[in-house]
């Protein structure tokens, strides 16, 4: 297949998420025999597609119009960048981006997506997607009708690729920017995450639950815990839905889905759609008052007590 | 203003899902179904645009369905909306086409505002809105979690990964509801009674023009085991000992 991958962008950098789905990109290329090319969109690209050329022949379009991600305009663009170069699949890395604006591309050519693979194989010649539903308690497999197909994938379910021995080719892209719509003014962003890792990227997440009380409770419990092992600061819905964390930090059904290599559930009973989004990680630990909590159920190691008790003794011994 | 709210009916979320033989289908012979929580979002926000006035709104829900989808639609009269169409089609769809029955229905209707829930709970593919928008040639702003009326249009806030984005757009446009956009109102029992006389009116597929294309095509369903044995800490001391083992 000829595979178009979308690379997102976080500060000018490639966000690691992006090289999963290369990943994925890079096994149906080898498999059908086929080719895969990076599309950067974006303002003052230079660093980044150097980067990108690292891996694969890169696309790029760098222009005023993509400094802020429209989706609109970047649906409009990509689903150009597909159609003339003739792309049988279309591919990037889940996350609120990709649903986005990946999404509405997809609604430009024709509908064949998959979104949030957790895995792939082909048979009989054909590509088949596995992905989660219900909260991740059913898993689908599915294969896609018509061309091109869109496929978002679960950075989790792949490794991130390594770089090839060589830089490839980079390529300006020719797009009419001013054809393009514009009908989404971005105003700002504001994020609360401060300087700690992406929850979806750290390699460890301490999470807090219920048992939080407060703001301040969750910055000095969660986040104090956090910091001393250079881990993410992460979420279940409660908390956020109450304003005692911020909601980048959601992880779940309807927030966002990880699996690190370990997972500290700090007062979190394991509500099913929480469960949706951390069951994955490699090793899972937890804390919690209950007993009979339902996160001993996908736990690894569970120890039952008062987080208020527990977390300070783990700041002080694991610092 | 005229506001569609499409819907979806979804089992309850606190059921626990299992496979028919033919791994194709849940088992939903027991299940109870209830209006997909993120569009009792979108309807409970199109209820809050309509009390804050000044304008008058018209709110519109709809769903896409069998027969018994009309029991949701009821609890959508209920909480506010002022009627509502079902669009009888027993084929299982996909988001394309789902999509694709709305904007025959949006060219019916012709609202300025389509507000409906970011993602169903049973697919969980978070696709419909976005693919409505694009095959409009609309604006959309999704996961939103405020909306403002502006004489321009709307201004929202978004709740994406690295945050929240305050955005603009003109109307006509798509907006998908994230959880904390609201807190969606029970309908009380004078309500209840009084949706009983709002008009359902029913539309059979055909009279849509529209054919089902599919795009994605089900091999199996499977309910993979997640249980893992939990070997139980009972102090601090083992607890650290236990993550000094794991930490990378």
């Amino acid at each position: 297949m000829n595979i178009l991958l979308i690379a997102e962008l976080q500060d000018g950098q490639i966000r690691p998420g992006s090289l999963s789905a290369l990943t994925f990109a890079r096994q149906v290329a080898l498999e059908t025999d086929g080719s895969v090319r990076w599309l950067l969109l974006g303002e003052n690209l230079e660093a980044a597609t150097t980067e990108a050329a690292r891996y694969a022949p890169v696309l790029f379009c760098d222009a005023a119009i993509f400094a802020a991600t429209a989706a609109d305009s970047w649906a409009a663009a990509i689903a150009e960048v597909v159609s003339t170069g003739n792309f049988d699949l279309v591919v990037a890395a889940s996350g609120t981006f990709a649903k986005d604006v990946i999404t509405r591309s997809a609604g430009l050519l024709g509908g064949a997506m998959a979104s949030d693979v957790l895995g792939h194989a082909f048979v009989d010649g054909r590509l088949q997607l596995q992905r989660g539903m219900y909260a991740g308690s059913i898993l689908a497999t599915v294969t896609l009708l018509g061309s091109p197909q869109i496929v978002t994938i679960q950075p989790s379910a792949y490794a991130a690729a390594e770089p090839g021995e060589t830089p490839a080719t980079v390529t300006n892209e020719q797009i009419d920017t001013s054809r393009l719509p514009q009908n989404i003014r971005i105003e700002h962003l504001e994020s609360k995450r401060g300087g700690r890792p992406d929850v979806t990227e750290a390699a460890v997440v301490v999470s807090g639950g219920r048992a939080i009380k407060s703001s301040e409770d969750f910055e000095s419990l969660v986040g104090g815990l956090a910091d001393t092992l250079h881990a993410a600061a992460g979420s279940s819905r409660v908390l956020v839905d109450a304003g005692i964390a911020p909601n980048e930090l959601q992880v779940g059904q309807t927030g966002k889905i990880v699996a690190p290599e370990v997972y500290l559930a700090l007062g979190i009973s394991g509500a099913v759609q929480h469960m949706a989004g951390m069951k994955n990680s490699k090793v899972i630990v937890a804390v919690n008052n209950d007993p009979d909590a339902p996160i001993f159920e996908v736990a690894d190691y569970g120890m039952v007590g008062d987080v208020y008790e527990v977390v300070p003794q783990l700041i002080e011994r694991l610092g | 203003m005229k506001i569609l709210v499409p819907t979806k009916r979804v089992p309850d979320t606190d059921q626990r899902i299992t496979i028919r033989e033919d791994t194709h289908q849940i088992d939903d012979a027991q299940l109870p179904y209830i209006v997909n929580p993120f569009d009792a979002i979108a309807i409970e926000e199109a209820i809050r645009i309509r009390e804050a006035g000044p304008q008058e709104v018209e709110i519109v829900a709809v769903g896409i369905g069998v027969a018994e989808y009309e029991k949701e639609l009821r609890t959508a009269l209920a909480m506010g909306a002022d009627r509502a169409l079902i669009i009888r089609c027993d084929a299982v769809l996909d988001p394309w086409n789902v999509a694709g029955i709305l904007k025959r229905v949006v060219e019916r209707e012709t609202p300025d505002l389509v507000l409906m829930g970011k993602q169903a709970v049973d697919d969980d593919a978070s696709q419909v809105g976005q693919f409505l928008a694009a095959l409009l040639d609309w604006p959309q702003a999704t996961f939103a979690s405020n909306i403002e009326c502006t004489e321009k249009g709307l201004r929202l806030e978004r709740e994406i990964d690295a945050g929240i984005e305050t955005v603009q757009i003109p109307l006509p446009a798509v907006v998908t509801a994230d959880l904390r956009l609201n807190e969606p109102r029970y309908a009380s029992l004078p309500s209840i009674l009084k949706a009983r006389k709002k008009p359902i009116e029913e539309i059979a597929i055909e009279e849509l023009d529209y054919s089902i294309e599919p795009r994605v095509e089900l091999i199996a369903l499977a309910a993979p085991n997640q249980t893992r044995s939990c070997q139980r800490v009972d102090s601090v001391d083992r607890l650290v000992d236990a993550l000094q083992e794991v930490l990378p």
